[in-house]
């Protein structure tokens, strides 16, 4: 379960913005996840309620943006939409596929009070 | 609570220098404080005050500037934190952060990187499920190469040394790192572990992830290369149900293929899902308990070798 670690380092850095920034609230954290990223959203979402017991973030709403995998088919040279590893391209039905987007993990924004 | 798993009571730990140098004494090298004996030692987060260019974040840079986002006000993360504070009033708004939630696990696994690179050390990272058969092959592996090369060994499990001492047991330093409740090892570990290996400069650095095909795929350690171990008796469909962890490898060794024909395992399907997830990876067959195809994995050891020393070459120019 390795989203509770990743969810302790969304808690963390919501801990360390609240130090230098003076603030004491926060209403939401937006997060965005890659389609073909090493986390499963919902899993974020339990880790996440579990991680920020107690701390800032309790009480936080979590809003994930969901971002689509896209690869680049080496065959027909053309960008295509993959939402799984083991997709083959739409155009061409080779495997031969570099992943250009979708992998992201990160934390886009906070709103706070 | 720990930071990797939110237990209150379950903590990791690396064996101490003393205990596992089967070759020589410890390296006297200062103790770097990510002490794993305590839950802080898990660094998962990205607490620098920096972030990093190259991690994607859209936000413009105006020094202290709110700008219109969606109705509210935008505060830049260069912004002087004193100039939101105004006596009286909240400093409600959006602030844009724009960070990987790796970062920080990423930046100590360059830091790695770095060290490795200067202590001129080739590493290799292990993963696979438990029992496809990782510590019999670095056994059999490091018996052999042990002979031409310096070779040091980080085994990662829940509990126990027993993979460790079965290395040591082979004539190479070990060091066991027990992760308590974590599912995987990550680049802290690595760091503090390493330094409390002999020198193993201009050798081989051989790490055995926790057994696990999903959480260790998402951690960099600071490795050359990521090698996943699949043994025939797994099935051919691993790289498919498990995709995560077959792209994220170099190299796929297939272990127990003695037996391959007992259980009718099909190796071209194997290999055929394997690259429709990473068309670029390399396939190698090999047994652990005979010692077929190792002189292939030795060869590919080489390569990758030889491929580090251009790299050096290319960054002291």
């Amino acid at each position: 379960m390795h989203e509770m670690a990743l969810c302790q380092s969304i808690v963390e850095i919501v801990e360390e913005e609240a130090r230098r920034r003076s603030f004491s609230q926060v209403r939401s954290v937006c997060l965005e996840i890659g389609a073909l990223s090493h986390v499963a959203p919902e899993a974020i979402r339990f880790c996440f309620a579990v991680v920020a017991t107690r701390t800032i973030a309790e009480g936080a709403a979590l809003k994930i943006i969901e971002c689509p995998g896209v690869a680049w088919c080496m065959i027909c040279s053309k960008s295509v939409k993959i939402a799984r590893r083991d997709e083959c391209c739409p155009h061409c039905g080779s495997y031969h596929l570099q992943v250009t987007a979708g992998e992201e993990m990160r934390r886009k924004e906070l709103e706070i009070d | 609570m720990c930071s990797v798993c939110g237990c209150s009571g379950q903590v990791s730990s690396t064996e101490r220098a003393e205990a596992h140098d089967a070759q020589g004494s410890a390296r006297d090298r200062p103790h770097v404080q990510d002490n794993c004996d305590r839950h802080e030692a898990h660094l998962h987060g990205d607490q620098g005050l920096q972030h990093s260019h190259q991690a994607g974040h859209d936000h413009p840079h105006h020094p202290g500037g709110p700008q219109a986002h969606g109705g509210q006000a935008l505060v830049s993360r260069d912004a002087d934190p004193a100039a939101l504070k105004v006596a009286g009033m909240s400093c409600q708004g959006v602030i844009q952060v724009g960070r990987d939630i790796l970062g920080k696990n990423s930046r100590i696994a360059a830091e790695n990187r770095a060290l490795f690179m200067a202590d001129e050390l080739l590493v290799f990272n292990f993963m696979s499920s438990p029992g496809a058969g990782k510590t019999s092959l670095l056994v059999r592996a490091v018996s052999e190469l042990k002979r031409s090369c310096t070779i040091g060994v980080i085994e990662g499990d829940q509990q126990t040394s027993n993979d460790a001492e079965r290395i040591r047991s082979a004539g190479v330093p070990a060091i066991q790192v027990n992760t308590g409740k974590c599912c995987h090892l990550d680049a802290a570990m690595i760091g503090e572990a390493y330094r409390r290996l002999p020198p193993l400069t201009r050798g081989i650095l051989f790490i055995e992830n926790v057994g696990n095909l999903v959480c260790p795929a998402a951690f960099d350690l600071g490795e050359a290369c990521k090698i996943v171990v699949l043994s025939t008796s797994e099935g051919e469909d691993k790289p498919l149900k498990y995709p995560d962890m077959f792209a994220a490898c170099s190299l796929m060794l297939i272990n127990k293929i003695d037996l391959a024909s007992l259980l009718e395992f099909d190796l071209g399907r194997t290999v055929e899902y394997a690259r429709r997830v990473n068309s670029k990876i390399e396939v190698l067959t090999v047994s652990a308990r005979t010692g077929e195809g190792f002189g292939a994995f030795y060869a590919w050891i080489d390569k990758q070798a030889a491929h580090q020393r251009r790299a050096l070459k290319d960054t002291r120019r």
